[in-house]
């Protein structure tokens, strides 16, 4: 039962997330609640580890509640619930897509979806490095923020650095310098 | 090596790496899909991003899912997506199960500092390379500019400026075109 209602719910989060991460996080609360899986605090802290644990945030999030809530069972059928309502969707778009992919008007649609990516992005770079200086950028560690930020600019742009190296690098430098 | 192996390892290595949002993923999806693997070009991934970011699902496992889908149907799909999503089922399990405050993994928040540095140097060096392969002309440098400021500013919802954009650019493309025949 306690499984079903664990599919029920992660289904329909993975089903109702239209964009970020984050607009899911409010409907994973509504959810919790409403089934008494977890007091408001542990929530907070499940966010705080899905946000610092690789992967994407939804899906920590889903194995976590999962996982409390009823073992590995549990998360099995909440994270295998939350991704299936994508694996449904991309069928079905990828279905038409490869049928009318090479249309104009299905050309013409994408050429000009694309510097909206652009533009996405951007933002999201923009307003999550704003974000991460602004908390990085007291005292000594502004300084360290700067270099660290700078040399894997450097590293990724001009000496084609593996972004994955790169990572393993911040985290460590990241032990010593934010300590 | 099958396909399907090699998509799930390859998105296992993406699910190992991806700390934070969907955005935090192109770093590594240009690297691993388009610079190694050659499994899209870099116009296609923005197309799948765009797709993902506006059909029901996680944008990350929908990228993952377009990507092993037009690689190898619907077991590519299924594939990418256990690859993505397997590292954070063996993470999430081993903290759950020995975490019981969050105070005790206070070192895991100086490392993760460190990552988010990383991952926003990264993700504006992506954002220079998307720029250079999706953005043509002037318009689309308008565009661009626009969605960048309806985002950071005014707080719009992506979906509506990708399905507007969708729309919008069609017809005046076309119109483009009609001048220029």
């Amino acid at each position: 039962m306690i499984l079903f209602q664990l599919f029920s719910a992660f289904f329909k989060i993975g089903l109702f997330t239209l964009g970020g991460g984050y607009a899911m996080l409010a409907l994973i609360q509504q959810e919790i609640v409403r089934y008494g899986w977890m007091t408001p605090q542990e929530f907070v802290d499940v966010v705080g580890i899905a946000e610092v644990t690789p992967g994407p945030i939804a899906v920590n999030a889903a194995t976590f509640v999962g996982f409390r809530t009823a073992g590995v069972q549990g998360a099995l059928v909440a994270t295998g619930a939350v991704v299936l309502p994508s694996l449904i969707s991309v069928m079905i778009v990828s279905r038409v897509w490869a049928r009318y992919k090479n249309s104009h008007i299905v050309q013409n649609m994408f050429a000009g979806i694309r510097p909206v990516v652009v533009g996405l992005v951007g933002a999201a770079a923009v307003l999550v490095g704003l974000a991460t200086f602004r908390s990085l950028s007291s005292g000594i560690h502004g300084l360290y923020t700067l270099v660290l930020g700078g040399l894997t600019f450097y590293g990724v742009a001009f000496r084609k650095w593996d972004p994955i190296k790169v990572l393993v690098g911040a985290a460590l430098i990241g032990l010593i310098v934010y300590r | 090596m099958t396909i399907y192996w090699d998509l799930l390892s390859t998105f296992f290595k993406m699910g190992l790496f991806t700390f934070g949002g969907g955005y935090a993923m192109l770093p590594l999806l240009q690297r691993e899909v388009v610079e190694k693997k050659k499994w899209a070009t870099e116009a296609e991934l923005m197309d799948y991003y765009a797709i993902g970011q506006s059909t029901p699902g996680i944008i990350a496992v929908n990228t993952a899912s377009f990507v092993g889908y037009f690689q190898g149907g619907l077991l590519g799909a299924i594939a990418a997506t256990i690859g993505l999503v397997l590292p954070s089922i063996m993470i999430i399990l081993v903290v759950a199960s020995v975490l019981h405050q969050l105070t005790d993994f206070a070192w895991l928040d100086h490392a993760f500092a460190g990552i988010r540095v990383a991952v926003s140097a990264l993700v504006s060096f992506s954002v220079y390379k998307l720029g250079k392969a999706g953005i043509a002309d002037t318009f689309g440098l308008v565009w661009a500019l626009l969605t960048f400021a309806a985002i950071a500013f005014l707080k719009l919802s992506p979906i509506w400026i990708v399905a507007v954009s969708f729309v919008l650019g069609n017809v005046l493309r076309r119109r483009e075109g009609d001048r220029a025949s």
